[in-house]
């Protein structure tokens, strides 16, 4: 774990493994979700890895009634809408994340605020496998 | 920011014209742009010899994607028979040819050109919703990409964000979208050159002549509520607070200050232009503004020397609804979380005090990506001029306009002021 490169192939590779990662510069503490490899404070590159609780709040959210093709074949569509959020994370960063758990369709129930636990949608499988980064309510 | 932005000379527009915007299954983009060229020859009030232009600069956005052909420079230049001059793209995403403005008047500004070709082209009609849909997407942040976001579904978030901080809503937003539509009523050029009202008549006839039910919309926002009628698309964007899928070409011709006077008696002077950059959804500081547009905000007032009540008109980047309301905060005409409010009480109507997209803005007058930047200076340059025709501004001494761009959602924006002496 800790020799993987701080880029988004090893992001990706973490969700797959169920693990929500960032980076964290040790030399002034930033935290950055998804990882970046250089610190955009302090400019330096000595980063570490750090896990996520995989705890935080909607900050916003929009429900999707005209996706890309890859949601389309998911099954989502006009009547089926999905949502999609901004989530602020417990330790500080934000991550964009498909939100599970709530009504597309009635977008007045959901609020922002709401509190949120991760989840990991696994898709695919072999060379197509891919995972989503999802919350839904805690 | 270090040290007081400056141009190392004078620059000003002295032509601006652009093609009809629509979806046009007949023209291609490359017709498009001589429409726009023929247009442009016809508002320099001297003349100009094309063969005096020194170079060009285009915008384009979806070349690569929609047409398979990627050098679109060459390729306009020598439609307008400008070859060997030199032809350079530029790539801002739906900010495409504000950038080639930029590139136009630092050219000029350093003494090495005196006539400049500025514009921008896009024709994306042709392909499906779904193709179209993808190809803007190469302009997201990856990460939203792979969230499901869409473009809507990104302004529709920061829309929510927006409404949870201010207490705005929905009925905020078709403000802005009535108030562009009965602009876009009076362009000929726009897309959609209708008002909410027309649409309203034309559905009730339509449906009396087939014999089905009559809808019973009482006023416009009856009607844009009705979700048979305004659909939504990413909540809490729905069908009219989205720009639609445009083809279109529109360009400007920039000049020496010192010749201006050579080419016409009532130039427009580029007084201020700013560009800034910013992050992804996940990564800004804050969900309800655009630290680019504040940069280049910043960047432009700075260089003129003007301030956000200086500028009289301006078109701003409404891809969808709560951008325009953003924008207006973000170009500090109004304090964050008051925009709403002066739609709402009418403040940025073509007879308020702040007009805002008197040419219907992308919403209604279409959003050819590549062609937005210049076409919204298109705009400024026949308002300030007093040759905007039913929809002329009626303020008194119109001498500052400017126009804001954003590609990406929100990773390119800029602003550009121009000023009539």
């Amino acid at each position: 774990m800790e020799g993987r490169p701080f880029n988004d192939i090893s992001y990706e590779q973490f969700l797959s493994e169920d693990k929500l990662m960032g980076s964290r510069c040790q030399k002034c503490g930033v935290l950055f979700v998804p990882p970046r490899s250089i610190c955009i404070k302090c400019y330096g590159s000595e980063m570490e890895w750090v896990e996520m609780k995989g705890k935080g709040k909607l900050a916003a959210f929009t429900c999707i009634a005209i996706g890309p093709p890859f949601m389309i074949k998911e099954g989502y569509d006009r009547k089926h809408p999905y949502v999609c959020g901004v989530v602020g994370l417990e330790e500080g960063a934000r991550v964009v994340a498909r939100i599970e758990g709530v009504d597309g369709n009635k977008p007045e129930t959901i609020k922002i605020g709401t509190p949120l636990e991760v989840e990991f949608l696994h898709s695919g499988e072999g060379e197509n496998s891919t995972t989503f980064l999802a919350f839904r309510p805690s | 920011m270090r040290g007081r932005r400056k141009l190392g000379r004078g620059v000003a527009v002295v032509g601006a014209g652009m093609s009809k915007f629509g979806m046009f299954s007949d023209k291609d983009s490359k017709y498009l742009f001589a429409e726009a060229f023929h247009e442009m020859l016809s508002t320099v009030d001297k003349g100009i010899d094309p063969k005096d232009i020194d170079a060009l600069y285009l915008g384009n956005f979806t070349n690569d994607f929609f047409v398979h052909q990627g050098h679109w420079g060459p390729i306009i230049s020598d439609l307008l028979g400008l070859t060997p001059k030199p032809a350079t793209r530029t790539e801002g995403a739906c900010a495409s040819s504000a950038l080639a403005f930029r590139e136009g008047v630092f050219a000029i500004a350093s003494g090495f050109y005196d006539v400049v070709l500025v514009g921008g082209v896009e024709e994306m009609s042709k392909r499906s919703t779904e193709e179209v849909t993808q190809g803007l997407a190469m302009a997201a942040s990856p990460y939203e990409v792979k969230a499901g976001f869409t473009f809507p579904g990104v302004f529709g978030a920061m829309a929510t964000a927006y409404f949870a901080r201010y207490g705005a809503s929905r009925e905020h937003l078709m403000n802005v979208t009535i108030k562009s539509h009965n602009n876009a009523r009076l362009n000929p050029k726009a897309q959609f050159n209708v008002s909410i009202r027309d649409i309203m008549n034309q559905r009730i006839e339509k449906a009396k002549n087939k014999g089905e039910p009559v809808p019973a919309w009482r006023d416009e926002k009856e009607f844009l509520r009705d979700p048979r009628a305004n659909p939504v698309v990413a909540w809490p964007m729905h069908l009219y607070d989205c720009c639609p899928i445009s083809d279109g070409a529109s360009c400007v011709l920039l000049v020496a200050e010192k010749i201006a006077k050579d080419f016409t008696d009532n130039p427009l002077y580029v007084v201020g232009i700013g560009q800034g950059s910013g992050k992804g959804l996940h990564a800004k500081e804050d969900l309800t503004y655009f630290e680019a547009t504040r940069y280049a905000a910043q960047e432009a007032y700075e260089l003129s020397g003007l301030k956000p009540k200086d500028v009289q008109i301006a078109e701003v980047h409404d891809c969808f609804s709560i951008a325009e309301i953003l924008h207006i905060e973000d170009l500090g005409f109004f304090k964050p979380g008051e925009g709403y409010k002066a739609v709402e009480e009418g403040l940025t109507r073509l007879d308020g005090s702040k007009p805002i997209n008197t040419s219907g803005g992308l919403k209604c007058k279409g959003h050819p990506v590549g062609a937005t930047g210049t076409g919204q200076l298109v705009e400024i340059w026949k308002q300030l001029r007093g040759e905007a025709g039913e929809r002329q501004v009626p303020i008194k001494d119109l001498r500052v306009g400017a126009t804001q761009s954003l590609g990406g959602t929100g990773g390119t924006c800029t602003l550009t002021i121009l000023e009539r002496r």
